[in-house]
C-alpha cells in the first residue's frame, strides 16, 4: 500500500482521507505482529546474554575470592557471618536451611510426582459393616486421601509442584545475591573502608531501601494470589482437571497435552458444537465491548457538556443525580432492574397501564431483545463515570481555542469536531483502550442482568452457554455447572480464559501501539 | 433599580411550588385507597404515578432554580455577576431551557428504579413481585388483595430472618479489607512513582499483563486453597479478607498518577535537611496526598461491600457466613423466593445501599478528583 506524505493526504477528499485511515490501520496490523515477534526475539537475546554473563563473574569470583567466599558457594551467608556482618549471614543461612528443610520434607515429593500428577489414586473399597451380632453387609466405600495419607492428590501435587519450583527460583536467585554480597565485600575490605553493619542495614531498610520494605508486602500477596493461581490454572489447560477428577477426593487427573485445545476447537464432541459456540460468544463478546464503551464514551462527553455548559444551574445536583449508580452497589441497582424488566415487572406493568402495549415484552426471552436491553441498561450504570471523567478533561482544554474557533465563524457543531472530540479522544485514547478490554470482562452487568440467558440459539454444552453470555460468565458457568461425565469441566475454563488472554494482549498491543497519544505524544501539549 | 431576575424567579417559586405539591399529593396519593380521589373514576395507576414523579422533579427543579436565581439577583445588585447576566441572549435562554428539560428527564431515568425500590420496601401486602407500583385498585381487585405499606418488611428483616448477621459479616470484611488495602494500595504507588529502581519497569510491565488474564480464573484453586485450610464456608470471613486484601496491590494505576502530580523537589528538600526515605513519606508525601487517600479507602471499602461472585463462591451454603449480597441474592433466586420476598429483597437493598450512598455524598470531592485524574494520567 502506498504511503502519502502529508502534504498529499492533505489534497485527498473526505472519502479517499477515510479510506486512506481506514487501510492503513489494517496495514499496521501485520508490522504490529512483527514487531511483536521481533520484541520477544530480542527479550530472549538480552536474556541469554545475560545468564552468560552472571556465569562468568560467578566462576571469576570463585577463582579468585578467599577460604571464606569459596565455602559460602557452599554454606549461604558463611562469608558475611565470617567477615562480621551478623545479620546479613544470618538471613542467608536462615534461609537455605529453610529451603533445605522444604526440599526435603515436601517439596523433593512433590516435584517428582509433577511429571504424572500421581498415579496412586482414590479407590473403591468393599466394607464388611456389622448390622447385628452375626449378620455383615458388604458397603462400598470410596477411600480419599484424608482417610489414607499414601495415596496422591493431583490439586496438592500440581499446586505445591508450582510452589516449588517458585521457590527453586528464588533460592537460586539468593544464592546468586550471596555470591555477589562476597565478592562486594572483597572489594570493599581490599580498599580498606569498613563493612556496613546490622544496624546500618536495617537503616538502610527504611532509607535507600525503602523500596524493597514498601513492597515486599504487597508483591508477596501478588505472587501468591495472583501469581501462583494464574500458572496453576495455565496448567490445568493441560490436563483433565474437574470436578470428576479433582484429585483429592473424586480421582486423579493428568496431563493431556493439547487435548483441551482441541476438544474446544472441534466440530463434534458429543452432539456439541464447541467451536461454533465459542465463535459465537466471543463474537457478542466482542460486539459488547465495542457498544458498551462507545454508547458511554459518547453519550457520557454529552452529558458532561450540557451539564458544564455556560448558564446552566444547579451543576452539583446533576452530578449527584447521576452518581447516584456509581454509589449504590451493582448487585441492588443491576438485580433490582432485571426484574424491572421481565414478564411480570413494573415496566410492563407501566406500559400495559398506559395502554401502549396490551401483552407483556418479554425482554430478557428474545436474543436480540435481551442483548440491546443490556447495553441500554449498562448506559445507565456507566454514564456517571464517563460523565465525571469528561468533565475533567473538558475543563482542561484551553479556552482560547474556542474563542478564535468563534472569531473564525465556526459553528457549535464544528467547535465540538473539531476542537472538543480529538481533545478527548487524545487524553483519553489509554482509558477507552482499558475500559473496552474491561467490558470484554465486565462480568457484573451480564451476570446480574439476565446470567447469560436466554438460551435460544446457544443452549448445549458445557456451562449451558445463553445468547447474552460473554466468555468470561460463560467461564464463570463452567466451573460452576456440571456437563457431562467430567461435571464441571475446569479445564474448559481454564482454556477459555487463556484464550481471553490472548484477544485482550493482542488487542491492546495493537490498538496501543497505534493511539495517537502514544505515537505523537507532544500533539496537544 | 429592581433586577430583572425577580419575575422569573418568582415565577419558577410559584410553579416550583404547585408542582412539587401536586407531585407529592399524586404520589400519596397512591398509597392507600381511603384517600384517593380517583380510583372510582380513573383506573390509570401508571399515569398517575409518572404525573406524580414528574411533577415533583420539576418543582424541585423549579424551587432550586428560583433560589439561585434570587441568589444571583442580590450579586447584581451588590455589583458583581452583572457582565454574566448580561451577556445572555434569547436564543440562549431556549436552548438553556432545552437543556433543562434534558437534564429533569435524564435524572428522571436514573432515580426512578431507586424510587420504585424505596417505595416497593415499604410494600407490606402482597410481598411479592407485582406489576405496580402503588395500590393499583384493578390489580388488587382482581386478585382479591389489600395492598397494605408500612414498616413490617424492615422489622422481619431483622427480627426474622440472618440479615444483621450477613451486615455484621459485610461491615467488618468491608472495614478491614478497607484499612489494609489502603495501606497496600498506598505502599505499592508511591513506590513506583517515587523510586527509580532497576525492576521497576519489568514490574510494571509485569502487572499490565497479570492484568489481562481474567480474574475469574484464579476463583476455582483460591476457593480449593481456603477450603483446604479451613477458611471457606462457616469461616470464610478471614478467608474472603484475605484473598480482597491480598492482590490489591495491582490497582495502584489511579493513585500512582496522583503521587506522579506531587513534585519531586519538596522530596529533595527533605532529604537535604536530613530526613530519611520514610520520614518523607510520613511527614511530607501524606499529609499532601489527602484527597486519594480518602478515594483509596472509599473505592476499597466500596468492593467488598457489594462483592457478590467470590463471596457466594467462597461462602457456598451455610447461611451465617453470607455477605448481604449472597444473602439478598437468594431472595430473588427462584420463583418461589421471587414470590414471598421480593419486598424484603427491596428492604435490604435501602438499608444496605444507604451507608454507601452517605459515604459517597460526603466525600464526593474526592472520589470525583480520583476519578478523573486516574483517566487523565493513563
Amino acid at each position: 500500500m502506498k504511503k502519502y506524505s502529508d502534504l498529499e493526504y492533505l489534497k485527498l477528499s473526505k472519502g479517499e482521507r477515510f479510506k486512506y485511515k481506514f487501510l492503513s490501520f489494517f496495514a499496521a496490523i501485520p508490522v504490529a505482529i512483527g514487531n511483536l515477534f521481533k520484541g520477544i526475539g530480542g527479550w530472549f537475546k538480552k536474556a541469554g546474554l545475560s545468564i552468560a554473563n552472571e556465569a562468568k563473574d560467578i566462576w571469576t569470583t570463585f577463582v579468585q575470592g578467599d577460604w571464606k567466599t569459596k565455602l559460602s558457594f557452599l554454606i549461604m551467608g558463611f562469608g558475611c557471618l565470617a567477615r562480621g556482618q551478623i545479620l546479613r549471614g544470618l538471613l542467608f543461612l536462615a534461609f537455605e536451611l529453610v529451603f533445605i528443610g522444604y526440599m526435603v520434607l515436601m517439596g523433593a515429593e512433590y516435584l517428582g510426582l509433577l511429571s504424572t500428577l500421581g498415579t496412586k489414586g482414590p479407590y473403591q473399597m468393599t466394607e464388611k459393616i456389622e448390622l447385628m451380632p452375626g449378620r455383615f453387609r458388604e458397603v462400598v466405600k470410596t477411600v480419599t486421601y484424608a482417610d489414607d495419607p499414601t495415596i496422591h492428590n493431583s490439586f496438592k501435587i500440581l499446586l505445591y509442584g508450582v510452589l516449588t519450583i517458585f521457590f527453586i527460583v528464588a533460592f537460586v536467585y539468593t544464592w546468586r545475591v550471596n555470591v555477589k554480597q562476597n565478592k562486594i565485600a572483597e572489594g570493599i575490605l581490599r580498599s580498606g573502608k569498613k563493612l556496613k553493619s546490622g544496624k546500618d542495614d536495617l537503616r538502610s531498610m527504611v532509607d535507600d531501601k525503602f523500596h524493597a520494605t514498601l513492597l515486599a508486602l504487597p508483591l508477596t500477596g501478588i505472587l501468591l494470589f495472583t501469581v501462583l493461581p494464574l500458572v496453576f490454572m495455565i496448567l490445568v489447560a493441560f490436563t483433565n482437571y474437574s470436578s470428576a477428577h479433582n484429585g483429592g477426593e473424586t480421582g486423579l487427573f493428568h496431563w493431556v497435552g493439547l487435548q483441551n485445545f482441541q476438544t474446544l476447537f472441534s466440530w463434534d464432541v458429543g452432539g456439541v458444537n464447541y467451536s461454533a459456540t465459542f465463535g459465537e460468544i466471543l463474537l457478542w463478546t466482542l460486539i459488547w465491548a465495542f457498544f458498551a464503551t462507545f454508547t458511554n464514551y459518547f453519550l457520557g462527553i454529552a452529558v458532561a457538556m450540557i451539564i458544564n455548559k455556560k448558564g446552566i444551574r444547579l451543576k452539583k445536583l446533576w452530578r449527584t443525580v447521576l452518581i447516584m449508580t456509581i454509589a449504590i452497589p451493582q448487585f441492588i441497582s443491576l438485580l433490582y432492574v432485571s426484574k424491572m424488566f421481565t414478564l411480570n415487572g413494573l415496566f410492563n406493568g407501566f406500559l400495559m397501564d398506559l395502554g401502549i402495549i396490551h401483552t407483556a415484552i418479554d425482554f430478557w426471552g428474545t436474543p436480540t431483545l435481551a442483548r440491546v436491553m443490556v447495553i441500554i441498561i449498562n448506559i445507565w450504570i456507566g454514564i456517571p463515570y464517563l460523565m465525571l471523567i469528561a468533565t475533567g478533561i473538558l475543563m482542561n482544554i484551553p479556552a482560547d481555542l474556542y474563542e478564535s474557533a468563534k472569531i473564525d465563524g465556526a459553528s457549535g457543531w464544528k467547535q465540538f469536531s473539531k476542537i472538543t472530540l480529538p481533545y478527548m479522544l487524545f487524553i483519553t485514547g489509554p482509558y477507552l483502550l482499558t475500559s473496552f478490554t474491561g467490558n470484554m470482562n465486565n462480568f457484573n452487568v451480564i451476570y446480574l442482568l439476565t446470567g447469560g440467558g436466554p438460551h435460544v440459539n446457544l443452549s448445549n454444552g458445557a456451562g449451558n452457554p445463553g445468547d447474552t453470555d460473554l466468555l468470561i460468565t460463560w467461564l464463570f458457568n463452567i466451573t460452576q455447572k456440571g456437563f457431562g461425565e467430567d461435571g464441571a469441566q475446569y479445564y474448559l475454563a481454564s482454556v477459555i480464559g487463556i484464550l481471553v488472554f490472548i484477544v485482550v494482549a493482542v488487542i491492546s498491543l495493537i490498538v496501543y501501539n497505534l493511539l495517537p497519544s502514544v505515537k505523537n505524544e507532544e500533539d496537544f501539549q | 433599580m429592581k433586577n430583572k431576575n425577580q419575575i422569573p424567579a418568582t415565577i419558577l417559586l410559584v410553579l416550583g411550588a404547585v408542582l412539587t405539591a401536586g407531585g407529592i399529593f399524586l404520589l400519596v396519593n397512591r398509597f392507600s385507597p381511603m384517600w384517593s380521589f380517583s380510583h372510582k373514576y380513573m383506573t390509570d395507576n401508571a399515569i398517575f404515578v409518572m404525573l406524580g414523579i414528574l411533577g415533583l422533579f420539576l418543582g424541585v427543579v423549579g424551587l432550586l432554580l428560583s433560589r439561585s436565581l434570587f441568589k444571583e439577583g442580590r450579586e447584581i445588585q451588590e455589583g458583581e455577576g452583572l457582565k454574566q447576566h448580561m451577556g445572555m441572549k434569547a436564543s440562549a435562554r431556549i436552548s438553556n431551557t432545552v437543556i433543562y428539560v434534558l437534564l429533569v428527564l435524564i435524572s428522571i431515568v436514573w432515580l426512578v428504579p431507586f424510587f420504585c425500590i424505596v417505595v416497593q420496601s415499604f410494600r407490606v401486602n402482597p410481598t411479592g413481585m407485582t406489576r405496580y407500583l402503588f395500590n393499583n385498585p384493578d390489580a388488587a381487585l382482581k386478585e382479591g388483595l389489600t395492598i397494605r405499606f408500612g414498616l413490617d418488611n424492615y422489622r422481619r428483616l431483622f427480627q426474622e430472618t440472618k440479615f444483621p448477621r450477613w451486615y455484621l459479616n459485610t461491615f467488618i470484611i468491608a472495614v478491614v479489607v478497607a484499612v489494609v488495602q489502603t495501606i497496600i494500595v498506598l505502599c505499592m504507588s508511591y513506590t513506583l512513582s517515587r523510586f527509580r529502581f532497576k525492576l521497576r519497569k519489568p514490574l510494571m510491565q509485569f502487572m499490565l499483563i497479570l492484568g489481562m488474564f481474567p480474574g475469574m480464573l484464579t476463583m476455582i484453586i483460591l476457593y480449593q486453597v481456603l477450603k483446604d485450610i479451613g477458611l471457606a464456608g462457616a469461616n470464610a470471613m478471614p478467608g474472603l479478607i484475605l484473598v480482597y486484601v491480598a492482590s490489591s496491590g495491582m490497582g495502584y494505576y489511579v493513585s500512582k498518577g496522583f503521587f506522579d502530580t506531587i513534585p519531586k523537589s519538596l522530596d529533595e528538600a527533605a532529604r537535604i535537611d536530613g530526613a530519611t526515605r520514610a520520614q518523607v513519606l510520613y511527614k511530607i508525601i501524606l499529609p499532601l496526598a489527602k484527597p486519594i487517600v480518602i478515594y483509596t479507602v472509599l473505592t476499597a471499602f466500596m468492593g467488598p461491600w457489594g462483592d457478590f461472585v467470590f463471596a457466594k463462591y467462597v461462602t457456598g451454603v451455610t447461611p451465617e457466613a453470607w455477605n448481604v449480597a449472597v444473602g439478598l441474592q437468594q431472595w430473588l433466586s427462584t420463583s418461589t423466593n421471587i414470590s414471598e420476598n421480593y419486598t424484603m429483597f427491596c428492604a435490604g437493598g435501602v438499608i444496605v445501599a444507604i451507608p454507601v450512598v452517605i459515604l459517597f455524598m460526603c466525600l464526593q470531592k474526592y472520589y470525583v478528583e480520583g476519578v478523573t485524574g486516574g483517566a487523565v494520567k493513563g
